[in-house]
């Protein structure tokens, strides 16, 4: 099946198996920071941007992106050095497997949220495991990034 | 600029927050072929025929392997330093099938639509046998596990194929029965806990390939480089220079991949095709077929007088290793050792454990690596204790806990040197507010809120077993590599080592460079495990730069044309104090490239003699629903003794990330066999870690003692962490239910039921 997807800003045209999924298709295309960490969608691993959206990448199809438009966290280093940096000083980034996934859920829910409680960031990120570091970072990192980002706004 | 003791990011950072390529998995070539493994659907089994070529008429499949094709060598997939304590007890491919998942057959193709295609077409005559799935009568079982010739144990563990023994064991400190005898009070008490999956976020993975002087090399995600080696060497029965193994970065290990999991198989095709191969394990393969940890069950006997003054207690653990012996005789070392440990001044101790074969999964080694089983069931014990006595368990502790300077019997007599168990302990029930919350109370809506508590410790590396060496060049311009073999999966040991380099060299973090791990080129190192790296290889590169040092300031006093007794070092120039001559590093590298003079580089190696206990206390607050059994983790804190803390940032996240897995053993996790002994819950909908709505709120503190024996006055962090969650939150659920539940996970439907049938009494 032919299918045009714009990645990261550049627009590939393509024939791709009916069954292809996103997340193979993107790691096809260079876009190395999407993980998989299962085979059932529980991991939250394989997050990427479809149409500005937070998705699943391995419970996408290819053919599905069709026409759209995909972000991965190569698509946005400047954020990720940004959060990146919040997220190293805390120590949040241990394997760093989780992280890619992690951030780029931690962006959509800055643009989807203001202000969120720490509740909302933790319900919003539940999808999102990671083995390595307890999570307490991670929300430390969270709400240092959002007070800084509330200083640059004033 | 002391770096020790500081929060420093990871040199490694900024590339894995910003998803940069540097996992085994993003770094394997264009035209590698897909390595599937046909796996058994049966637990016990022998292959009475199997038929390949259908599979192999696939378009697209390189070759397909069976039994017939592989070396005859049985070996360990455990990564120990030789000669392994684990039995040589497996092939890589075996014509009779130990478990469920167990490889039939290796296939390669260019695709791996094609691997599988291939997969579904083989064909295999199974004589399917009854498996033997209950560990607790495995032991003289007429059913056999290893019922072949040539199993073969290395060391004298007690390990005997005809009894389906992976190991036994006993010791004894004093006199038990005696000392029990004596006491106002014996509690005997049975404990029993499960396996759990590691469950890192990167399952096991490797590619392998002949590189240009046609020599295998593998890139693989492992905690043990050199062991992998050596493991290879003795599967595919090749000399261990043909063979060469790279880290890259790691996603998480918790000590899975100190078991050589996924790299036969690429190797063994790379050796037989000449082509690059590759094996990428699906989760379902990583639960069904990973190295987790033994399920054990324990009983404890446990004696003390009135006064609370506890006199003896005795162990005894029984372990599954499951179908294969990995780390099956060593871990079960732990529960003992690491567990009866903690009370230090107790009259007498013993231990007896037996190490049994099934045919379920084989265990390997999970953070903690039996400690956390052994000290479950004793904390809990203790805990027991306490109610039976009436006493508040944090003050039974304080009577009877280890103190620095005691000899640590249990503890092959060492000297407990560093210890601040008992500062843990008051900084503990500080931060929870222990007298004013012990032990429960009723909220509005009738959930009760509870506390609970336990101690923990666990080692510093194997005492005189590990050995790490590092190595130190001084380059031009004068800035430093640092050359490591142990690796960093995550826990940022190349950035701690870098750290206790910058402080030893005086000189900034960024002017040493740090690259590990390459078989060809690194120095040696037994592997990251058993908490050996802060404390063995840190302890190596405090060695490595006072050698360097003595070289450098030789080679500035050379060039100065003074006497070496003359002159300093301050990390930028040697010089000699009040005079007016001083040659810069910079320079004295610069010079070390040039003609006459010599490079300068140190390697030292380090191996301890002994093995220095972290301690901490954790206590846990719970909200308890009586009504459903649901428990919630509120507050969780941690006072943690690991001696002189080199990363704070770091140390505190291992702290939290060992916190939340234990609080997974303690509620959720549990690998569950159907009655043909295959696993049900192999996958993460199933399979249940904690998400970060579970994990509630963890504060961590270190009451830091100072190790002697350590770099900078360190001891090891990564798998005492672990061990508290357990016992502590069984300890909770007591105080707010007055019932203890002696098996993990406590789920709330045992609570619910539990509270059902007390009321009913
Ligand atoms: S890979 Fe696990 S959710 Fe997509
Ligand atoms: S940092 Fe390793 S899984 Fe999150």
């Amino acid at each position: 099946m032919q299918i045009t997807v714009t990645i990261n800003g550049k627009k590939y045209t393509e024939d791709v198996a009916p069954d292809l999924v996103l997340l193979d298709f993107l790691r096809a295309h260079g876009c190395y920071s999407v993980k998989r960490g299962c085979e059932t969608s529980n991991c939250g691993l394989c997050t990427v941007h479809l149409n500005g959206k937070p998705v699943l990448s391995c419970s996408v199809l290819a053919v599905r992106a069709d026409g759209k438009s995909v972000t991965t966290l190569e698509g946005l280093q400047k954020e990720a050095e940004e959060f990146g940096g919040f997220l190293a000083d805390e120590g949040g980034e241990q394997c760093g497997f989780c992280s890619p996934g992690f951030i780029m859920n931690v962006l959509a829910m800055v643009r989807e949220l203001e202000n969120p409680s720490e509740q909302e960031i933790q319900e919003y990120l539940a999808g999102n495991l990671c083995r390595c570091t307890g999570y307490q970072s991670q929300l430390r990192a969270i709400q240092k990034y959002l007070a800084w980002k509330q200083e640059g706004t004033k | 600029m002391s770096y020790v003791n500081s929060r420093v990011r990871k040199k490694d950072a900024m590339s894995l927050v910003t998803g940069k390529p540097v996992y085994t998995g993003d770094l394997i070539p264009q035209n590698t072929l897909v390595v599937k493994l046909l796996r058994s659907p049966h637990a016990n089994a022998f292959i009475e025929e199997i038929n390949t070529a259908a599979a192999l008429k696939v378009p697209g499949v390189a070759a397909i392997f069976t039994y017939q094709d592989v070396p005859t060598s049985r070996f360990t997939t455990a990564g120990q330093t030789y000669p392994e304590a684990s039995p040589y007890d497996r092939l890589i491919l075996d014509k009779h099938l130990r478990c469920a998942g167990d490889p039939v057959a290796i296939i390669a193709a260019e695709t791996e639509a094609a691997a599988l295609k291939a997969m579904n077409l083989i064909k295999v005559k199974y004589d399917v046998r009854e498996p033997l799935l209950d560990f607790t009568k495995a032991k003289d079982n007429p059913i056999l596990v290893h019922p072949e010739e040539d199993f073969k144990a290395l060391c004298p563990v007690g390990a005997d194929n005809r009894r389906n023994l992976c190991s036994t064991d006993v010791f004894e400190v004093g006199k038990v029965e005696e000392a029990l005898s004596t006491c106002d009070v014996v509690l005997t008490r049975t404990y029993h806990t499960k396996a759990n999956n590691q469950a890192m976020m990167e399952t096991f993975r490797t590619y392998s390939y002949l590189d240009e002087y046609g020599r295998l090399s593998l890139v693989s995600s492992t905690q043990v480089p050199f062991h992998v080696r050596r493991i290879l060497s003795n599967a595919l029965e090749i000399p261990k220079s043909q063979i060469r193994v790279v880290k890259p970065r790691i996603g998480g290990g918790f000590g899975a991949k100190q078991s050589a999991v996924s790299e036969v198989y690429p190797a063994f095709v790379t050796l037989k095709t000449g082509r690059p191969a590759a094996i990428v394990y699906t989760r379902e393969e990583s639960m069904t077929n990973g190295s987790p940890r033994h399920e054990m069950q324990m009983t404890v006997r446990i004696g003390a007088n009135k006064d609370g003054v506890i006199k003896a207690i005795d162990l005894y653990a029984l372990s599954n290793a499951g179908a294969y012996g990995d780390h099956g005789p060593t871990t079960i070392g732990l529960v003992g050792h690491k567990s009866l440990s903690l009370y230090g001044g107790v009259e007498a101790a013993r231990f007896a454990c037996d190490v049994v074969y099934t045919n379920t999964m084989n265990g390997g080694a999970y953070r903690g690596y039996g400690a956390t089983q052994g000290i479950y069931a004793v904390e809990t014990a203790v805990n027991e204790m306490a109610a039976a006595l009436h006493m508040d368990p944090c003050a039974i502790r304080e009577k009877n806990m280890v103190l620095e300077g005691q000899v640590m019997r249990t503890y092959y007599n060492e000297t407990c040197n560093s210890c601040t168990l008992d500062k843990c302990m008051a900084k503990a029930k500080e931060m929870m507010n222990w007298q004013e919350k012990f032990p429960a109370k009723v909220l509005e809506n009738g959930h009760i809120r509870s506390v609970g508590v336990a101690m923990a410790m666990q080692g510093s590396g194997i005492s005189g077993v590990d050995i790490a060496s590092v190595e130190i060049r001084l380059n031009d311009d004068g800035f430093y590599t640092l050359l490591v073999g142990c690796t960093d999966m995550g826990t940022g040991c190349d950035t701690i080592l870098a750290q206790m380099a910058a402080d030893c060299l005086d000189c900034d973090i960024d002017r040493i460079a740090v690259r590990g791990v390459d078989t060809d080129q690194s120095p040696y190192d037994t592997g990251s495990y058993a908490s050996s790296t802060t404390y063995v290889t840190g302890m190596a590169v405090v060695k490595t730069c006072e050698k360097l040092r003595e070289k450098i300031l030789e080679a500035g006093a050379k060039l100065l044309d003074i006497p070496v007794e003359d002159t300093e070092f301050d990390g930028k120039r040697v010089f000699c104090p009040g005079k007016d001559k001083e040659v810069s590093l910079s320079q004295i590298g610069y010079a070390s490239f040039e003609g006459h003079n010599r490079c300068i580089s140190a390697s030292e190696s380090h191996s301890s003699p002994v093995s220095p206990p972290p301690f901490m206390v954790g206590m846990v607050e719970i909200d308890l629903d009586p009504e459903t059994g649901k428990v919630e983790i509120v507050d969780y804190a941690a006072a943690v003794d690991c001696g002189t803390v080199i990363n704070r940032n770091l140390a505190t996240v291992q702290t939290e990330g060992g916190i939340v897995q234990g609080i997974g053993m303690a509620l959720f996790e549990n690998i569950q066999y159907d009655k043909f002994g295959r696993m049900m819950n192999n996958s993460f909908l199933q399979y249940k870690i904690p998400t970060r709505l579970d994990a509630g709120k963890i504060r961590v503190e270190f009451e830091s003692s100072y190790e002697p024996t350590g770099p900078f006055g360190a001891k090891s962090i990564g798998e005492l962490v672990i061990n508290t969650p357990a016992p502590a939150i069984t300890n909770a659920i007591y105080n707010a239910t007055g019932l203890y539940f002696r098996e993990l996970p406590i789920r709330p439907e045992d609570i619910a039921l539990g509270l059902l049938h007390k009321d009913e009494n």
